[in-house]
């Protein structure tokens, strides 16, 4: 049956045009390029011909009913309503396909939840509506956002062809490593999937998640976010980059260098047109989802910030918040996701842009100050 | 079941309906109430089909055309929960209504004032629900499963008007429980044994236990959220050492059998329709009663299987796996029991029958993409994507809605006296079939591809099926007027329907005159 409508479905789609030359027709899973992928692909498979093969079966009789029985003049029904035996036949025969699809399914199971002995180990975080990626041995981390522009969402330009699944900074994983993940979220609840992985594992606040991967190609893989959280949902994309190890080790060194560089930056002297163009960047990447580019805000769950009290006035008050956030509304603590330097950065930003000009600056070395102090 | 009706209870000698707007706000006839439902549902079926044709509007072109995606999550939330508590289940309360009584030969329900209350809660619930829409901030955004703490902590102000509303719809739903539970253990016939009832009574029955079991479940869920946003607990909050997961046991304890009291009574219905349009008797009438016994009990055992990537412990992925697998079994054998009383019948097709057909085929559909769902490791690829979405609307779309469609057509001619327009009757059958197929079919396809559910815009490799669920939807959406047209046109007028207008159906219902009389079985039938 399954396999009818699918062939007519794509009868039919043909005769349409295609809305856009980028788009496919494609009908099935893909086997993935991970160990875990391949098993669930066949376990897909297998299910699925066992059920074209009962529906064939079922919907056999069912429609030569239909065709031969079907009233005519002299047609007598029969009168038949009970049947033991068939019953019991139609119970057991089901009972018995379901154990042996069990059987591979257990196996399946057991393996994917048995995180031990991993090479790698990098924390998820769910971020409303970013992934953070901490790699765990090596302390560093960094945020990665989705990339691609209003312009296009909004079908003002032409869309390119990882339309909303293109990232500034992917994760990044060496080929045939043990990848542990230790998955978690910062405020509601995400998922994180890259489907060629067949990982999925939900990000929840208050809790790690433990999943694994070991991916056998290189190359890049692309994902979604598959838990509703937030007005952002569907623009939160998952980037995975598997490179060869040597790659990776040179990738590793190199990101270790920048992040001792940007400790090193809450020691310098800022000026405010150097913190107003950092904190530009930073406002972008962290606060303008829900505070919007303009400081508009999208009241009343996410004020406005151009013109406000908080942005204007007590410059103790504005840090506060921006460090410690606001327990029961949406604004998170940002303490703990952002450098000295982009706080400060943020905050000057804030105070300075969209005709807020307070002139007022906070340095890199002020809040880390405020964030040690007691 | 030959059952001889008593004439005299007929005449109506007693008194007829009220005049104006009291008759139906006052009204304790279970006639007058079962319709009211019934007009209520599909008020709702209408204004939950809007908001879907606004999602399948703004997902026929990647890009963001016609809405934002906030208002786009309103919707999708606001169309599961007006479909869920606002079409489905009061249509089932409606049939109840009209059906059990004549059934099983009861003058009425046997609480008749709770059951003008339990009607009478319901819009003035979704007079609130709906009403959120224009509060600021907007109507729930955070999906009908409203998971915490998308739906605590960062919810829109109007949350807690949207518990008051579900507490509301509970209660509705429980007083609906109860009247039925007691109208078929003590107003039934005298010698219409357990064994000896209707499948549409016996389905009803354990679909009315359910609801007693799981909706209280749901009002304690909402409290607890209502707690957290107002009263400063933490229920469900991580940072107040609370469990954002315990929300989502709770819920999907209520969630799972939720799912089979959408189902039930359109299995009951069936058991009535495909005998009768195959003029033979129904297949394994006892296996049936025990299969809907056994899904019902299976269904409290079951509800993990909707947090598979939650990250349950092993053991427990294992149990909620087998369990759901299982639930297959006593399914399989209402299916092949349906077949069966097909077979060797002398079948026709008219629009009854073609819906219950229709179920049987989709509602299979439905239920191998639910097998497949089950298997935990491949789940974890299906999880929230299209594939989901596919499967659900597969079993509630052919599954539920078909079975009220077939059952209106069914009993049509004994609430109206009229026959509807078999014409009209059979172009809404097909002009539905092929648009619902068109719609949800694809969506298989779409979330084996890699899409997520509830995203207002999507990579660009979806966007060819989408554009072919969209037209299916349109398509799907506009035939329902057609209803409409065909149920006005049947109530104003049209052919006279005997007492007994399908020749292979039985019951007691088809004993009294078409239309039933405002008052039926003041003296009960003897059912031998």
């Amino acid at each position: 049956m399954r396999v009818h409508a699918k062939r007519a479905g794509v009868l039919l789609g043909g005769l349409m045009t295609p809305a856009l030359s980028m788009a496919d027709w494609t009908l099935n899973m893909s086997p993935g390029v991970t160990g875990t992928s391949n098993e669930i692909f066949s376990l897909h498979m297998t299910i699925l011909w066992i059920c074209v093969v009962i529906g064939i079966v079922v919907f056999g009789v069912m429609f030569w009913s239909i065709f031969a029985h079907r009233k005519s003049p002299g047609r007598k029904p029969a009168n038949f309503h009970e049947n033991t035996l068939v019953e019991i036949l139609w119970t057991i025969i089901p009972l018995v396909i379901l154990v042996v699809m069990a059987i591979p399914a257990t196996a399946t199971l057991v393996d994917m939840y048995d995180t031990t002995e991993a090479d790698v180990d990098i924390k998820v975080t769910g971020y409303q509506w970013r992934w953070k990626y901490d790699y765990v041995d090596e302390e560093f981390g960094y945020f990665s956002n989705i990339t691609t522009s209003d312009d296009e969402i909004y079908n003002r330009t032409e869309k390119t062809e990882n339309y909303l699944l293109e990232v500034d900074n992917p994760m990044v994983v060496p080929v045939g490593a043990k990848i542990r993940l230790l998955v978690t979220a910062n405020d509601v609840i995400h998922s994180w999937w890259v489907p060629a992985f067949g990982v999925k594992k939900d990000a929840i606040p208050g809790f790690v998640n433990e999943t694994w991967t070991r991916v056998d190609e290189p190359g890049i893989y692309r994902g979604q976010c598959t838990e509703l959280c937030g007005v952002k949902h569907g623009f939160m994309p998952v980037v995975v980059k598997a490179v060869p190890q040597d790659e990776y080790d040179a990738w590793v060194a190199e990101q270790k260098e920048a992040a001792q560089r940007e400790r090193e930056l809450t020691e310098k002297d800022w000026t405010l047109e150097e913190l107003m163009a950092r904190g530009e960047k930073a406002y972008a990447s962290a606060c303008a989802a829900c505070h919007q580019a303009d400081g508009s805000g999208a009241p009343p769950a996410f004020p406005a910030l151009k013109g406000s009290k908080v942005a204007t006035e007590d410059m103790q008050a504005h840090l506060d918040i921006v460090v410690n956030g606001v327990s029961g509304t949406a604004m998170q603590a940002f303490g703990g996701q952002l450098s000295e330097v982009d706080l400060a950065a943020v905050i000057t930003y804030e105070r300075n842009a969209w005709g807020n000009d307070t002139g007022e600056m906070v340095t890199p070395k002020e809040v880390f100050e405020y964030k040690n102090q007691e | 079941m030959s059952a001889v009706a008593d004439t005299h209870a007929q005449d109506d000698h007693h008194h007829g309906p009220a005049k104006g707007f009291s008759r139906w706000l006052l009204t304790t006839n279970h006639k007058d109430i079962g319709t009211m439902y019934l007009i209520f549902s599909f008020t709702m079926f209408l204004l939950g089909g809007t908001m879907a044709m606004v999602i399948r509007a703004e997902l026929f072109q990647p890009g963001l055309q016609i809405v934002e995606p906030e208002f786009f999550n309103q919707m999708t939330t606001m169309h599961g929960l007006i479909m869920v508590f606002g079409a489905v289940m009061p249509a089932f309360v409606g049939l109840a209504n009209w059906m059990i009584p004549l059934m099983v030969g009861a003058p009425d329900m046997a609480l008749p004032r709770m059951n003008n209350w339990s009607f009478w809660l319901l819009p003035c619930a979704f007079l609130i629900l709906i009403s959120t829409l224009f509060m600021q901030g907007g109507a729930p955004n955070f999906g009908w499963t409203f998971y915490a703490p998308l739906s605590t902590t960062y919810g829109p102000p109007s949350t807690t008007f949207f518990i008051f509303a579900i507490h509301i719809m509970g209660v509705s739903s429980i007083m609906g429980a109860i009247n039925v539970i007691a109208t078929i253990l003590n107003m039934r016939a005298p010698g219409m044994t357990l064994m000896k009832m209707p499948l549409f009574v016996w389905t009803w029955l354990i679909t009315a236990f359910l609801l007693i079991a799981v909706m209280p479940v749901l009002a304690g869920v909402v409290t607890m959220m209502l707690m957290d946003i107002n009263f400063g607990t933490s229920f469900f909050d991580a940072s107040g050492g609370g469990d954002p997961v315990l929300f989502q046991h709770v819920f999907w304890f209520f969630g799972h059998p939720e799912v089979y009291i959408m189902i039930l009574p359109a299995f009951g219905a069936v058991s009535h329709i495909i005998p009768a349009f195959s003029r033979k008797p129904l297949f394994g009438y006892a296996s049936m009663v025990y299969a809907v016994g056994a899904i019902a009990l299976l269904s409290f055992v079951v509800w993990a299987h909707h947090m598979f990537t939650v990250g349950i412990p092993i053991a427990g992925q294992l149990f909620f796996m087998y369990a759901t697998m299982l639930i297959a079994v006593p399914t399989g054998v209402k299916v092949f029991n349906w077949v069966a009383t097909m077979f060797r019948g002398s079948l026709t097709f008219e629009a009854p029958m073609l819906f219950a057909v229709a179920f049987v085929i989709l509602f299979t559909i439905g239920g191998f993409s639910g097998l497949m769902l089950a298997i935990a490791p491949a789940d974890f690829q299906y999880h929230d994507t299209y594939f989901v979405v596919a499967h659900f609307h597969y079993v509630l779309v052919p599954g539920a809605i078909f079975g009220i469609f077939a059952s209106a057509y069914f009993w049509l001619p004994k609430w109206t006296g009229h026959m509807y327009d078999e014409t009209l009757g059979k172009t809404h059958f097909w002009l539905s079939f092929i648009g619902m197929n068109l719609a949800f079919f694809p969506m298989h396809f779409l979330g084996l591809a890699g899409m997520p559910r509830r995203i207002p815009d999507y990579a660009l490799q979806f966007a060819d099926f989408n554009m072919v669920s969209s037209i299916g939807a349109f398509l799907f959406g506009a035939s329902q007027i057609l209803f409409l047209v065909i149920v006005v046109k049947c109530v104003k007028g049209g052919e006279k329907a005997s007492a007994q207008p399908w020749d292979g159906a039985e019951g007691l219902e088809w004993t009294v005159p078409s239309p039933a009389p405002y008052h039926t079985f003041a003296t009960p039938p003897e059912v031998k």
